[in-house]
């Protein structure tokens, strides 16, 4: 058996070193992961230019994206990222009320971004625009909708890690996680300016 | 935000001013499009370009990548990831619009 | 309420069908029973189900995929029968089946054998080889087998309940479109493939990140085995592969349950792009299944030629060039799908590329045998076999890379024989040596001899009857997947073909006539040190088993070879004291839960069951979410629990 109370200090010391270790190797281990869903994207992305011609006499990219309504969206999301950076700062300067502010901030700009998405969908719908329509549809819908289900996820993760911050404060794994979760919002960032700059705005001309 | 700012952390200045290029990166594109300054083509490669300098905007100063020894697994793995998407990708519309030309499919 | 689902799924409507399904059912059944019989479910569920120690998911993957080969192979042997006889005749199996047989075989063979097999090898050996104490990621290596088996087990459900897929392992599309195939079989497929996928993704992410970082001081990159090099060039394979295999079957899946339009045939459909993603990743799964493999022989080539592997650095490059080659020549699966010339020529080039560095490896393997000291022990039996039948396969390979070739070959069972050739020495092979090599390692004694000797020849002998006609069919134009012909010169060959494949049934049988040998005479056939086989790396300086934690003390590590340079140096016991205390994972039953919820979420999407599908699903992003808040996984083996852990093993750390 381990003499772990009359050694605890001794102990404490390891642990730490431990999980100094293991939160390393977590952060690089889930950038691997969003190197992978980086290819995932990627292949949507070649699938979307493959079939962007393929409208099956239906809706065609000219007269379906209100560029307005895409620049709202990325404006939501562009903010969403400062945000969180700014939340990530309030951890480094260990202030758990504003990491739960700035956290509370980016969820309810990354929803409206959702929101957005959601009712744009809808309308497309509704105007007869749907994924089944065409190849072309089911490529630009599964490619954006991936994006905004990545978007939903991280939604849910806020949630998850802000009720940790409440419960536990803003120990190392929480602050780990949610250096974790920074990754993947600004990694989702970055796909939607791909996403405007090789489907809505090319699609605009 | 304002304490924030009394903190006098230096990084608050780092994702002030990514988020000020990115803008301007962003404004710039839809601009080009709903103004219809320039041809099609050109106009492709311009949004093409900004979009990957925006890209790596966020990768700087949101993601904090850069050349220093902290980052290096990292960076080395996101390059060697873009080698692999530019083959998939490219490899992809490359086959599939030599596919489409020839097949008529 | 229970979708699709109905009495209709079970299989009542052909004896065949039935036979299968029952039989798979009664060795269910038995081996639940003998569980029961014994009482040890308890023990099972907190040794090795809810295990996080590397070296147990290691051996649970292997026994999933030796159960699997027997499923697969079984497979094997009724298509072997079935051509056989079906000369002018249906033969005994009605074309439907026989098309099931093939996609199963297939699938089962790559995803549910080789995948498990090479996922074992490296989760067994890898940790000990880099001289650390576990994975990075100790529970997601849990849960990555989890799940693979939950994509087993929704294959072999498929038996009992519904239909397989009739669209080969491959499921190209339009025929695996819903207007061609609209029963379950295909959604079988997918869900199989999607589950299972993700705990490879995993898998890869986590030896990723273990090679990387858990390396012993020491221990360059270029210090490390060629087994660990090849995990680690596999794991990058994995990694960046299995995505486009996600993507491929997740949008097959939205053709087939929404209605979308990327794969059918009209409404701007694309159907050449489904070809097109699954190659993507279909050409890096293949070196996946084959660069393990090439890993153990260079260890046991240098183990058993008692002298340093030759061109230590040249086989490093060849993997790594391997490795990057296999994203560029995934179009020669399709050379005849209608590209032009420009195209066919790239990747034809490519494709002859990729074989150099291959070729380089056997070259090193011999050079490494030549004035060697050579012991014929088992795992050089199975590389022996190896490197007589591979090269046929490699050279027919080249054959294959020019176009206008393959233009004739595409399709024929030329191209069945090359790629068995390929798989079987080249990789099936390479895991029954690693897995006669490092037995002891994991069980603390070694396999029986005599009848490991036999089985080599039994696979070797079989493994040239079943396939060498197949190269001659394919030259005579007989094409793959035929379940009968009227050919009358094809029979004679097939006939051949089939007895081979009874002489690989007669291997088989001698494999598990070993294993049950091998643990009646477990006393005989103990290994006392540690070191059965004289190696000459890290993982032969533990104990046979080892500790769970492996190394009491990190190793610090001065070259190549590391065990080798230390016995040549005369540096021994440094690994086993002064013990202290370390940190290990605990065991958990997320792994399992979420494996378990997975299985039940695929196969209520199957059959449409969207209540079940939509209740496990939240079940799974619970545990989730509950096993990634948890901070506490972990406990203290303090300095005095190991040193009793060493002394149990014979080893006494030095006072």
């Amino acid at each position: 058996m381990a003499h772990a109370t009359a050694t605890t200090e001794q102990y404490a010391e390891l642990l730490q070193e431990e999980q100094k270790h293991q939160l390393d190797e977590r952060a690089f281990g889930f950038w691997l992961y969003l190197m992978s869903d980086a290819l995932i994207f990627s292949l949507l992305f070649a699938t979307y230019a493959v079939m962007v011609g393929r409208t099956a006499g239906g809706p065609q990219a000219h007269g379906l994206f209100d560029l307005r309504y895409t620049f709202g969206e990325t404006m939501l999301l562009l903010f969403s990222s400062t945000t969180f950076g700014l939340a990530g700062l309030s951890i480094r300067a260990k202030n758990k009320g504003a990491v739960l502010f700035w956290l509370a901030v980016t969820f309810l700009l990354g929803a409206g971004f959702v929101g957005m998405e959601i009712n744009e969908f809808h309308g497309m719908v509704v105007a007869g625009a749907a994924p089944e329509r065409s190849g072309f549809l089911s490529a630009f819908f599964t490619l954006v909708a991936t994006h905004g289900l990545h978007v939903t996820c991280g939604l849910v993760w806020i949630v998850v890690l802000g009720a940790e911050v409440l419960r536990k404060g803003l120990t190392a794994p929480v602050a780990s996680r949610i250096h974790r979760l920074g990754l993947f919002w600004h990694f989702l960032d970055i796909i939607w300016i791909a996403i405007f700059s090789v489907v809505y705005l090319p699609g605009s001309f | 935000m304002r304490s924030l700012i009394d903190t006098g952390d230096p990084l608050l200045r780092v994702y002030l001013t990514g988020f000020v290029l990115a803008l301007v990166l962003t404004i710039i594109p839809v601009g080009l499009v709903t103004l219809n300054l320039l041809p099609e083509t050109t106009a492709l490669a311009v949004i093409a370009v900004l979009a990957v300098v925006q890209m790596g905007v966020h990768l700087h100063y949101f993601l904090h990548l850069d050349f220093s020894a902290s980052e290096r697994n990292n960076l080395l793995t996101l390059a060697f990831t873009a080698v692999i998407m530019v083959i998939m990708a490219g490899g992809t519309v490359w086959i599939l619009y030599n596919l489409h030309y020839r097949m008529m499919a | 309420m229970l979708g699709k689902l109905t009495m209709d799924a079970l299989p009542l409507y052909s004896p065949v069908a039935l036979s299968g399904a029952l039989m798979e059912v009664i060795v269910g059944v038995a081996v639940l029973g003998f569980i029961t019989w014994y009482g040890k479910w308890r023990y099972l569920w907190s040794e090795w189900l809810t295990s996080v120690d590397h070296k147990k998911i290691g051996i649970m993957y292997i026994v999933l995929a030796m159960v699997m080969l027997l499923r697969g192979f079984f497979d094997a042997i009724m298509m072997r029968t079935q051509q056989a006889i079906a000369y002018n005749s249906p033969g005994y199996l009605p074309s439907d089946h026989f098309n099931q047989v093939f996609t199963a075989h297939g699938t089962i063979m790559i995803f549910f054998v080789a995948m498990p097999f090479l996922t074992g090898l490296i989760n067994i050996v890898v940790p000990q080889q880099i001289g650390t104490r576990d994975v990075s990621f100790p529970f997601l290596n849990s849960l990555s087998l989890a799940l693979t088996a939950a994509g087993a087990a929704l294959v072999l459900a498929s038996l009992v309940v519904g239909k397989f897929s009739t669209a080969g392992w491959s499921a190209i599309a339009p025929y695996s479109e819903l207007k061609y195939t609209p029963g379950v079989g295909v959604d079988y497929w997918i869900w199989a493939i999607l589950i299972s996928g993700v705990g490879t993704t995993t898998t890869g992410i986590n030896f990723l990140v273990t090679i990387l970082k858990r390396r012993a001081p020491g221990m360059t990159l270029m210090r490390m085995p060629l087994f660990t090099w090849t995990a680690l060039v596999t794991s990058v394979l994995v990694v960046f592969s299995f995505p486009a295999l996600t993507v491929t079957a997740a949008l097959l899946a939205l053709d087939r349950y929404v209605g979308m339009h990327f794969f059918t045939n009209g409404h701007g459909g694309d159907m050449m792009n489904y070809a097109n993603l699954f190659w993507i990743w279909g050409h890096p799964e293949v070196y996946i299944v084959v660069l393990p493999s090439f890993g153990v022989f260079s260890e046991v080539v240098a183990t058993f030629s008692s002298k340093r592997v030759f061109g230590y650095h040249s086989l490093v490059y060849a993997t790594a060039v391997i490795g990057i080659l296999s994203f560029t020549v995934w179009l020669h699966h399709f050379f005849t799908m209608g590209e032009g010339p420009a195209v066919n020529i790239f990747f034809g080039i490519a494709t002859m590329l990729i074989g150099i560095p291959t070729g380089v490896k056997i070259y090193d393997w011999l050079m490494t045998m030549y004035r060697g000291r050579v012991r014929l022990e088992q795992p050089m039996y199975w590389t022996l076999g190896f490197m007589v039948t591979f090269v046929i396969g490699g050279m027919s390979g080249i054959l294959l890379a020019i176009a206008p070739v393959d233009y004739m070959m595409h399709n024929s069972v030329f191209l069945v024989a090359h790629f068995h050739n390929m798989l079987i020495p080249g990789a099936l092979f390479g895991y029954f040596a690693g897995y006669t090599y490092w037995f002891p390692k994991a069980f603390g004694f070694k396999l029986e001899h005599k009848w490991g000797k036999r089985a080599v020849w039994a696979w070797v002998v079989g493994f040239l009857l079943a396939f060498m006609p197949l190269y001659v069919l394919g030259f005579e134009g007989m094409p793959r997947r035929m379940a009968h012909y009227a050919t009358p010169g094809w029979q004679p060959w097939l006939i051949v073909a089939e007895v081979g494949a009874v002489v690989i049934a007669v291997g088989i049988a001698f494999q598990v006539i070993q294993l049950i040998v091998s643990i009646r005479d477990r006393e005989a056939l103990k290994v006392t040190n540690g070191d059965p086989w004289d190696g000459r790396t890290l993982e032969w300086a533990t104990a046979c088993p080892p500790a769970h934690y492996n190394f009491a003390v990190i190793p610090e590590v001065h070259d190549i070879d590391e065990l080798a340079w230390r016995k040549q140096h005369g540096v021994v016991e440094s690994t086993l004291a002064p013990a202290e205390a370390i940190v290990m994972p605990d065991n958990t039953s997320a792994g399992m839960i979420i494996g378990g919820l997975s299985f039940v979420l695929g196969f209520a999407m199957v059959w449409h069951i969207w209540w079940l599908a939509a209740l496990t699903g939240l079940g799974i992003l619970a545990a989730l979410v509950a096993r990634s808040s948890d901070d506490h996984g972990e406990h203290i083996v303090g300095a005095d629990a190991e040193r009793t852990i060493e002394g149990e093993f014979g080893m006494e750390a030095a006072e």
